[in-house]
């Protein structure tokens, strides 16, 4: 991570963008300084709301619709952007600054093959002939180790998997040899076990081509991994810029190290011991979508006791989420029954009473569709309080007010909002609210810190631990993010293509001896330990090449 | 900007921001005046209408039927428009013809979103066979051309106000039905929905309550477009003889009834069509001014 060739590339002299929302303009990057060398690779980090992709995209001398540059200076290899003609930018992006976004699926034409639209840039930017792009295609389709590279190139996007695609995107930008790539968060959507090789890639090719990149993220241990410099954001101004081995070990700013330390959130209380009779029981469980199909979860077994958190691990596909679905009742099981309490559970939810129903909530992943954006805070969260418990009037309203008290958010402000008037966190904290009005013993939260930044996410799973210890609630947690599984869960289930391949107490988990597919989970979560990548792609080469589960 | 206290619960504790304190209608007065131009003499071209409807007794200056003079008199003898074939006011009519065409142009319109609006939020809803009978159903109707059906329809069961409004409100419901069950789709998918079926609410509570409010600003919209072509099917039935019948005012029969003059160079059978044509624009305008706020709406971010 040497900087080969000194010179400044990109200098942004106090960027000022302003975008228009509610009728007025307001201030979303209010003068970032930014200088790149050849070579460098900068990370930015930030939560969401704190410019960081206003300010990637910007280095393109480009703002989104409804955005303007109204202040500062962009010099780009000693070229002005902001006060070039829009024609001259055109023929830079591309060729000379290249843009790779964080949904390869959404940003790849599905109509034409990938190799159609590498060359397509080459071409028009008259870099060469189309046998000269297609040779190039394949080149970079081997350096970053795409199976069949002289092949893949023929498919479509849908024909390849989601790492696969973000790797074919990388390949793209590096079409014509820019000096400059921005990376928008291109690891976010993906699993953990896919992450790794795309990381690893992204590195080795800007290594190899001496690419100055800007990589932006949320993602602390990924930027640790990738970043020479890192530049941390909050509400469009600069917190603090270091390098990355100073950043990590010796962070200045409050904010900073509240960021670092998000993820020491440890779980303290130590689950009560089991009762005889577990809260929730799954009994050889098989279940598909549609019959005669491939089941989707093969002979699932597993239990949940009173106040305990049992965490469900495993990679998109792997029939976490359709656990959950069996659970509810929302997709009847094939084969297999559901206890609650001791009682089996009819398969159907339309078949279950009103209580049955009552005692296993849900939260969801995405709190934007959770709650019916036409109904005030009082109606999502007081529904349940009428529906199961026929509260009115006076008692409802104060049981609403304990509830808003619980979940922390002030009742006179919140009651008679509605939900677009709220950021995602505390949407997600009136989710909680709602399943907690029905006085549930059994909560699946399904991946609920997710969509969510990770200060939000941690001030939400710190809730849910504290309202466990006061309610003894269940929790069925499901997940793909490790770091959540260790703060929280007391049992963890790693599945695996709709099967449990490990289940047991997390410290046996997460200790080893492991089963070889946890193993390779767990050895996939990046750390904040900037050799933390080095060393893992060391080891898989030590014990015979790359392990993939996403091939 | 000052920095709040980096607390974990400061995080969501961040009030929402502050809200304008003021009234629906306060809000619409102000919507109001952003309006673009074409929007507001639309809204003019509404509101006259609906005066003139609701007021035609006060406003017209003899009764709906009544004879005044010799057929076809000129403008100048009978101010300001002359008379009809049978001698009765143009201007008593014209203003009659308003309350007469509009009012039922609107109840077929609502009873035409009603019947297709619940159906197709119940077939979005509930899927399945329900979906594909009605779905097919509505298929097999729209296949027939709606003019033709109508006239068909109305020749079977007789020509009353009833009958027409029925009529014509089940052909246009197809369309309403299509609408109403594409919005209703992508409301069904989201998780509040599966959370309020989790909950065990009754599909009355989850088609009324969690759907509708969702899949209203479209469905408005829609409505000012269907009650123009509500309002020209009528019309062109009457032109027709098929649509309201005499001694009722009405501008489709108007025409008809006054068509001879345009052989004599008179614009008077124009009168009515000009009415029928300038409400259906200012609909129009509104609609469009309608659909564009509710895309705007749909913006994300």
């Amino acid at each position: 991570m040497n900087v080969k060739n000194n010179g400044v590339l990109l200098e942004m002299e106090g960027l000022m963008i302003e975008g228009f929302s509610d009728e007025q303009w307001h201030q979303i990057v209010k003068g970032v300084d930014i200088t790149l060398s050849r070579g460098e690779i900068l990370g930015l980090i930030g939560e969401s709301g704190a410019g960081k992709s206003t300010i990637g995209i910007a280095a393109m001398g480009y703002a989104k619709p409804g955005c303007r540059i109204n202040g500062g200076s962009i010099r780009f290899d000693g070229m002005e952007l902001t006060t070039m003609p829009e024609s001259r930018r055109r023929k830079l992006r591309g060729s000379r600054i290249a843009y790779v976004a964080q949904s390869a699926a959404a940003s790849f034409n599905p109509a034409h093959k990938l190799i159609d639209q590498f060359s397509e840039m080459v071409i028009e930017h008259g870099k060469g002939t189309r046998d000269q792009a297609y040779a190039d295609a394949k080149d970079l389709y081997g350096r970053i180790k795409l199976p069949d590279p002289d092949r893949i190139g023929f498919r479509y996007p849908h024909q390849v998997s989601g790492g696969q695609l973000q790797r074919a995107m990388t390949a793209m930008a590096l079409s014509c040899r820019p000096d400059l790539i921005i990376f928008d968060e291109p690891t976010t959507a993906l699993d953990v076990t896919t992450q790794i090789e795309v990381l690893v890639t992204i590195r080795d090719i800007v290594e190899q081509f001496n690419t100055a990149a800007i990589y932006i993220t949320h993602d602390l241990a990924v930027v640790a991994q990738m970043a020479d410099r890192i530049k941390v954001l909050r509400f469009g101004e600069t917190v603090e810029d270091a390098d990355t081995r100073r950043m990590l070990s010796d962070p200045q700013k409050d904010y900073t190290k509240s960021l670092w330390a998000v993820r020491s959130f440890r779980k303290e209380e130590v689950a009560p011991p089991p009762e005889p009779t577990p809260l929730m029981k799954v009994e050889n469980v098989t279940a598909t979508y549609a019959r005669g199909l491939v089941p989707v979860l093969r002979g699932v077994d597993f239990e949940v006791h009173r106040g305990h958190t049992v965490a469900v691990v495993g990679e998109s596909g792997s029939g976490k989420s359709t656990a959950a679905r069996v659970i509810t009742g929302l997709l009847p099981p094939q084969q297999g029954r559901v206890y609650f309490d001791g009682k089996e559970l009819p398969r159907d939810y339309h078949r279950r009473t009103k209580d049955q129903l009552r005692q296993a909530q849900m939260i969801y992943q995405m709190p934007d569709t959770a709650v019916n954006p036409r109904h005030r805070i009082r109606d999502i969260v007081g529904r349940p309080l009428s529906f199961y418990l026929g509260m009115t009037g006076d008692a409802k309203e104060r049981r609403l007010r304990e509830l808003m008290e619980m979940i922390e958010l002030d009742p006179d402000l919140f009651l008679d909002r509605l939900p677009g008037e709220l950021s995602g966190g505390q949407k997600q904290r009136i989710c909680i609210a709602r399943a907690l009005a029905a006085e549930p013993s059994f909560i699946i939260c399904d991946e609920v810190t997710s969509a969510l930044d990770q200060l939000v996410a941690e001030g939400i799973l710190r809730l849910l631990d504290h309202l466990q210890q006061d309610l003894n609630l269940a929790y069925m947690f499901i997940t793909h993010d490790l770091a959540t599984v260790r703060a929280i869960a007391d049992e963890v289930i790693v599945m695996l293509q709709g099967e449990i391949v490990e289940q047991g107490p997390k410290e046996e988990i997460f200790n080893p001896p492991h089963h070889e597919y946890t193993e390779l989970l767990l050895s996939s979560v990046p750390e904040m330990d900037p050799d933390w990548m080095d060393r893992v792609v060391a080891e898989r080469r030590e014990k015979g090449g790359m392990q993939s589960a996403g091939n | 900007m000052t920095e709040p206290e980096s607390q974990f619960e400061s995080v969501d504790a961040m009030p929402p921001p502050p809200r304008r304190d003021e009234g629906r209608l306060a809000v619409a007065w102000r919507e109001l005046k952003k309006a673009p131009f074409s929007a507001k003499i639309g809204l003019i071209i509404i509101v006259t209408y609906i005066f003139v409807a609701l007021f035609a007794p006060v406003i017209a200056p003899y009764g709906e039927s009544e004879i005044i003079g010799p057929q076809f008199e000129l403008a100048e003898k009978a101010p300001p428009f002359g008379t009809d074939h049978l001698g009765r006011d143009m201007f008593t009519r014209l203003i009659y013809g308003a309350r007469n065409t509009v009012g039922i142009a609107l109840v077929t319109t609502v009873f035409a979103f009603m019947l297709g609006g619940t159906l197709g939020i119940l077939a979005a809803t509930l899927g399945g066979w329900m979906d594909q009978l009605v779905s097919r159903t509505v298929d097999v109707l729209m296949a027939i051309p709606a003019l033709i059906f109508a006239m068909l329809l109305l020749t079977i069961f007789g020509t009353s106000v009833v009958n027409l409004i029925i009529i014509i409100g089940v052909l246009d419901s197809t369309r309403v039905f299509r609408i109403a069950r594409a919005v209703s789709l992508n409301v069904v998918v989201m998780d509040f929905i599966e959370s309020a079926r989790l909950r065990g609410e009754g599909l009355g509570w989850i088609t009324l309550r969690e759907i509708l409010p969702n899949i209203m600003p479209p469905l408005v919209a829609e409505f000012g477009l269907r009650f123009c072509f509500v309002f020209l099917t009528i019309s062109a039935l009457s032109f027709l003889g098929l649509g309201i019948q005499p001694p009722t005012a009405d501008w489709g029969s108007m025409v008809r009834d006054t068509s001879t003059l345009i052989t004599y160079g008179e614009l008077v059978p124009l009168l009515p069509a000009a009415a029928i044509a300038i409400l259906t624009i200012g609909v129009n305008f509104v609609v469009d001014w309608f659909l564009h706020k509710t895309s705007g709406l749909k913006d994300e971010h």
